[in-house]
């Protein structure tokens, strides 16, 4: 096994924001009707995290879990950590109909950061960032492709599939060039 | 462009983060239907200038299937509710009742 | 002649010069010039030529309504067609060209379409041009479309950058007068989220330019007062240089951003796309004067009133040192006022009504300006500039009294609200009697999405000419108490200005005019319509107004009739002696003005103009001479070229080396939907024509989609993975499109059935490792147990190799030994190189998509897209084996149950063999005698996959021919582009290896 590489590994542009692709993380795709039993222990044991409101996302040290659908929830957690974490699902799930998955290398990770980086996702998302919540996932798009961002810690994270991770790198430097502040 | 709001995940989604899916409450035949079953099935689809019920995915989204009643001359959206409903619920065939009297109901 | 006033002039910078060329010639203006009012200031009348007749144009308006005054603005990959000077702001080294005309603007040789001009009456195309046929696509059309358009079409990749962005408000106010601005305030105050929008770079619109009094002050320091406050409130954004260019459905509005159109290079996007969406809109858009219809009224010298005016106070530039004012209301008074009071002369106001006595005519009779009622222009005389206006009785036919000279004539035929933003989504008009013309009629407002009004119109838009800010805070606060807000109590703003008695709409002057003067009415300056030409639509019964104006062209050249559209319905409402609401208006459609391309784009151009899709292992194929082809939005290696080799030698080599060693193919693009829980047997027992329920764990089964019409939709290997998880794979372009169609049918119509799925086909990097050496390589690496008894043909396998984990499937595309290996997308490159370095002691080398698809077809294995295109069922590809005969339902099994799919006589699949080893032309037909009901050849088949197959040294081929597994051995003739035929035998579609010995080894 070689070490994991992420889809750009780690390019970054500066522009009137600051962006780069982070990662990779692990991230878990976690499939179940709400209320099915073990649901909230199995979403514990993997990342620590309560379970998030419709919509919301629930960070707890370098975990998350994020609601992405009434069945959905993604699960963000250190890389090494998924498999552990499968199986620790796999256990509070036991018998309930579900779907875990390893997305981590599915998904790019990019960080949008400064002072105006809600400008940067103005541009691409037709998304309200005015009346984003905190800790509001949103699950839109970046121009042509599906994305989900949250704000957090003076900035945003943006989480899109890894094929496209080139063509969103390109987008948010677009977006983000000295001269085009909104 | 539409906005239309999902019943899944709350948010008013514009036209550009949906998908399409035609006319809503179909019911499906399979084998052993009669041809003409089949065809209404298959074609036959509504094309009212008015009340119309369909069918739209959060495709950019929470990726869920919903179902809108709009009407098709005006844009005006009546409701919106889950894909796993029959028939419009009751508040929302009310409500299009008093904006639209001349309406004959769902069928 | 016209000039620069000594002094005056709100908008301008006397000690900021500007140095501009217009046509090569250096001139000079200042900051706050438009490039109108700079050329204006040179004295340069005359700016370009008429659509049509190549007629002397100067400028008619100041602002966005101008169709004249249109240049080439900029050159090479900064140049820009049909830029309005009326609204390009002046800046240091502008440069501007003039259009439509040759060789030069002074002398044009166009023009000899202005002496043909009874010969190019209205419909001159539809009538000339329709015979003979043969001579429109050869002839007609191209010395059409050669004098077709006014500017130079730019030829270089433009240098600028574009972008757009999406903004939500309560409330969009378009337009920055003092309706906008009153609106603002109040909406402002009471917390709405509230956005406003000016198209120039000026706040406070006519107001200040008419002397307007607001709440006890001079307009512009009123004006002044409340950007002042209004930018200081953080639920309100303020935006100049932006226009409004159309509303849409459900509250969505595009704006256009000018940042950089008057600071070029800045290294600013040039224009910003606003994609908005809102609560409401009010349009604060105000109104745009009529030309009034008299003979010469197109001669460079003839202004509207109210931009005579504009150019005197903001720019402090006079278009003449004596001009006539002539009208059918008070308001255009305040334009002989003003000039008068700038030391001007007015040479007299011509006033076709019969009495004018309000209080603008009495203090312009005070200021010593004569004053003509109940008269009219007979005439303008003059070439390329105005000379003199012949004077008649408005109510004569024309015969003219006096003549008086002059250099310039300031017309009002009065004012139309600019309704567009109202109307782009529906919403009616009325007509108004006293003023004489359409505005918004409240009680059928366009809608919004719950129903209600979306768009509300405010002060001169609204119709309200006169009470601007009344009319502003009362409809602002209608569309606040709709929103949900409470507007503060405050007292409206008084707006002082003079009184005004009612106009006298006048539409042709004089009245009586004759058919000589009629034909020099201009109605459309820019695209040479006539008063006659309406006319003469009308006696030829285009009754409708949406007819006439195509029929004409009225109102269809680059200013969309922004000033000849109320004259010339008028026209054809009194030549079909009709009322004019009964005429109508034709429909107004966005952008109100042109927004260049470049915005609608936005940010999609160059390397992100669409999204591409890349594999873990895109930059090795980069360096490796990958030869790309779309497939959907992914980009796959087509074959790997070598140097000194074509395309076509790559993948024959590739083939070859495959077949007779290693070949290894990035697969990674491969769909992989992970369908799960109780009902996921069932559920994918529905999906595919086959049974999956009974798929034994770590086996795989080929499987085919079928859409609820029966047709073809998606195949691919299915592998069980435990008991209750299937992983499918689908095509490289079909992953999303069944990702989707699964969750469709789970969402929509199981809703019951336990299922889950998830599309993890990015997770996995995936290369197939195919040909005889495949095994060695992969023993070579190390791990896991590949042999055929551990891992025999058509299962799979989770362990690792050469250290890394993987899944391996023993699965063939190419009827060679093959493992398709899935590893990790972070690992897929450094994979992808291990095995190269590995394997080539074994002979591999990669290959790209096209030597897949020969060696499928020489396997006779159909591909979803070639053999398939929507109308083809499993059976007719011979692929009944496939097709579950127990299973009592399968998506699509009632459609394939329809007669007409049972017809003995359809086209099904078979190979053939050309007789020559010729490759047989892509898309090429099987004719056979005889024509068809529309006297067409009759056809029995065609060609679906053609390729040269290396491994054979021949063409091979499938393709679909009537009852073709009946006439096997039978030679039929496949059609070329040459004309000629290529003869080939029809044969059973595997070519090679029919026994499947290679793959099973």
């Amino acid at each position: 096994m070689s070490d994991p590489v992420s889809a750009l590994q780690g390019a970054s542009y500066d522009g009137f924001a600051q962006l780069r692709e982070i990662g990779p993380l692990g991230m878990i795709t976690l499939r179940a009707k709400a209320g099915t039993p073990g649901l909230e222990a199995a979403v514990q044991a993997a990342t620590g995290c309560a379970m998030p409101q419709m919509r919301r996302i629930v960070r707890q040290g370098p975990c998350a879990a994020g609601w992405m659908s009434p069945d959905e929830l993604l699960l963000i957690l250190p890389y090494a950590d998924v498999a552990g974490a499968l199986a620790r699902i796999g256990e509070a799930l036991q018998g309930q109909h579900h779907l875990a998955v390893d997305v981590s290398d599915a998904r790019a990770v990019f960080r949008i950061e400064g002072a105006k980086a809600d400008q940067v996702l103005r541009k691409l998302s037709p998304v309200d960032f005015d009346r984003l919540e905190p800790n509001e996932l949103r699950r839109s798009r970046a121009a042509q492709v599906a994305a989900a961002f949250w704000a957090e810690e003076g900035g945003f994270t943006l989480v899109c599939f890894r094929s496209v991770a080139g063509y969103v790198m390109g987008l948010l430097s677009v977006s983000a060039r000295p001269g085009a502040e909104l | 462009m539409l906005i239309l709001s999902c019943p899944y995940c709350g948010i008013d989604a514009e036209e550009t983060e949906l998908a399409p899916g035609g006319e809503a409450h179909l019911k499906r035949f399979g084998p052993g239907s009669d041809d003409d079953a089949f065809e209404a099935y298959m074609f036959a689809r509504k094309n009212p200038k008015g009340v119309h019920f369909e069918r739209w995915r959060h495709a950019y989204g929470c990726g869920k299937w919903f179902l809108a009643a709009r009407c098709t001359a005006t844009l005006e959206v009546f409701g919106t509710y889950p894909a796993q409903s029959t028939e419009p619920p009751v508040e929302i065939v009310e409500k299009i009742k008093a904006k639209r009297p001349e309406w004959k109901g769902f069928s | 002649m016209s000039t620069r006033l000594k002094s005056g002039g709100r908008l301008i910078d006397r000690s900021a010069p500007l140095d501009f060329t217009f046509n090569g010639k250096r001139l000079r203006g200042c900051a706050g010039d438009t490039l109108a009012s700079a050329l204006l200031a040179n004295d340069q009348m005359l700016l370009g030529r008429s659509f049509k007749y190549h007629r002397p144009r100067g400028l008619v308006a100041s602002g966005a309504e101008e169709p004249n005054a249109l240049v080439n603005l900029g050159q090479g990959a900064r140049l820009e067609p049909n830029q309005r000077t009326t609204t390009t702001e002046l800046f240091d080294g502008l440069e501007a060209r003039s259009q439509n005309h040759w060789p030069s603007l002074d002398f044009d040789v166009g023009v000899v379409n202005n002496y043909a001009a009874r010969l190019l009456p209205g419909g001159f195309y539809y009538k000339t041009f329709i015979h003979p046929r043969a001579a429109w696509k050869h002839f007609f059309e191209p010395i059409i479309r050669h004098s077709a358009g006014l500017g130079s079409a730019p030829k270089d990749r433009d240098a600028d950058r574009y972008e757009q962005a999406y903004a939500f408000c309560d409330l969009l106010i378009v337009g920055g007068g003092v309706a906008g601005l009153q609106a603002a305030l109040v909406a402002g105050r009471a917390g709405a989220r509230v956005w406003l929008v000016e198209q120039t770079a000026h706040w406070g619109g006519r107001a200040p330019v008419d002397g307007d009094v607001v709440g006890g002050m001079p307009a512009a320091d009123w004006v002044e007062a409340a950007v002042l406050e209004l930018s200081a409130m953080d639920n309100v954004t303020l935006r100049l240089r932006c226009m409004a260019a159309g509303s849409y459905d459900h509250g969505y509005v595009l704006l256009d951003e000018k940042l950089a159109d008057h600071t070029p290079g800045d290294g600013r996007p040039r224009h910003r796309l606003w994609r908005m969406r809102v609560g409401k809109i009010l349009a604060a858009t105000g109104a745009i004067e009529r030309p009034l219809s008299f003979a010469g009224n197109d001669i460079p010298g003839v202004m509207l009133a109210g931009a005579v005016r504009d150019y005197a106070v903001n720019w402090a530039v006079s278009p003449g040192d004596r001009t006539v004012v002539v009208t059918n209301n008070d308001d255009a008074y305040r334009t002989a006022i003003v000039l008068k009071e700038a030391g001007l002369e007015v040479a007299a106001v011509i006033d076709a009504r019969n009495i004018a006595n309000g209080p603008l005519p009495e203090r312009a009779r005070a200021l010593g300006i004569r004053v003509e009622t109940g008269r009219a222009i007979a005439r303008v005389k003059g070439g390329k500039r105005v000379e003199a206006v012949e004077i008649c009785q408005q109510a004569g036919e024309g015969a003219a009294s006096t003549t008086l000279s002059c250099d310039a004539v300031a017309m009002s035929g009065g004012w139309s609200p600019v309704v567009h933003l109202w109307s782009h989504c529906g919403g009616k008009l009325i007509w108004d009697e006293s003023e004489a013309m359409f505005r918004p009629d409240a009680t059928r407002p366009p809608l919004h999405a719950d129903g209600t009004a979306m768009v509300l119109c405010a002060g001169a838009a609204n119709g309200a000419l006169r009470q601007a800010v009344a009319d502003a805070d009362a409809q602002v606060k209608i569309a606040l108490q709709a929103l949900g807000f409470e507007a503060e109590s405050e007292e409206v703003p008084a707006h002082d200005v003079a009184d005004e008695s009612a106009l006298e709409p006048v539409w042709i002057m004089p009245q009586g005019a004759g058919i000589a003067l009629r034909s020099k009415m201009w109605l459309d300056f820019q695209n040479d319509v006539k008063v006659s030409d309406v006319q003469l639509a009308a006696r030829e019964g285009y009754e409708s107004v949406e007819h006439t104006k195509r029929y004409t062209t009225l109102g269809m050249a680059t200013d969309q009739g922004k000033l000849s559209n109320i004259n010339g319905l008028a026209v054809l409402a009194d030549s079909l002696n009709a009322q004019i609401p009964q005429v109508g208006t034709t429909t107004f459609r966005p952008p109100y003005t042109p927004v260049p391309l470049g915005a609608l784009a936005g940010e999609a151009r160059g390397e992100i103009f669409q999204p591409l899709r890349k594999t873990p292992m895109h930059d090795w194929h980069q360096q490796n001479g990958a030869y790309f082809e779309p497939v959907g939005h992914w980009r796959r290696p087509y074959c790997f070229q070598r140097p000194g080799e074509t395309p076509e030698q790559a993948v024959h080599r590739e083939v070859k080396n495959t077949r007779e060693a290693l070949g290894l193919l990035d697969a990674s693009t491969l769909g992989k939907i992970i369908v799960k829980g109780p009902d996921a047997g069932r559920f994918l027992d529905m999906l595919y024509t086959g049974v999956m329920s009974t798929l034994p764990i770590g086996k795989c089964r080929y499987g085919l989609m079928c859409n609820e019409q029966g047709f073809l939709s998606d195949d691919g290997v299915v592998a069980r993975i435990d008991a209750d998880t299937w992983l499918c794979h689908t095509t490289s372009g079909g992953a999303d499109r069944i990702h989707a169609w699964m969750e469709d049918w789970l969402q929509c119509e199981w809703w019951d059935w336990q299922v889950f799925t998830a599309n993890v086909t990015e997770q996995y990097a995936q290369v197939a490792v195919v040909g005889p050496n495949a095994r060695k390589l992969l023993e070579s690496l190390g791990g896991m147990d590949v042999s055929k008894e551990a891992l025999p043909f058509m299962h799979w396998a989770d362990g690792t190799l050469g250290g890394f984990a993987c899944r391996v499937y023993r699965i063939s595309f190419s009827g060679e030994l093959s493992y398709e290996i899935a590893v990790p997308a972070s690992q897929g490159a450094a994979f992808w190189a291990l095995l190269h370095k590995a394997g080539a002691a074994f002979g591999a080398m990669p290959y790209g998509t096209e030597a897949l698809h020969v060696m499928r077809a020489e396997k006779g294995f159909i591909m979803i897209g070639d053999e398939t295109d929507g109308t083809i069922i499993p059976q007719d590809l011979g692929l009944d084996w496939a097709i579950s005969k127990k299973k009592p339902d399968y998506l699509g099994k009632r459609g394939q149950e329809r007669s007409f799919l049972a017809n003995p006589d359809r086209w099904k699949l078979v190979g053939f063999e050309t007789l020559d080893g010729s490759v047989i032309e892509d898309g090429a037909y099987i004719p056979e005698h005889g024509v068809n009901a529309n006297n067409q050849r009759r056809v029995q088949g065609r060609v679906t996959s053609t390729y040269h197959s290396p491994t054979l040294g021949r063409g091979i081929a499938m393709g679909l021919l009537r009852q073709g597994p009946a006439r096997m051995g039978e030679v039929v003739e496949f059609t070329r582009m040459d004309g000629g035929v290529t003869p080939a035998r029809v044969v059973d579609p595997v070519f090679f290896d029919k026994d499947g010995e290679k793959q099973n080894v």
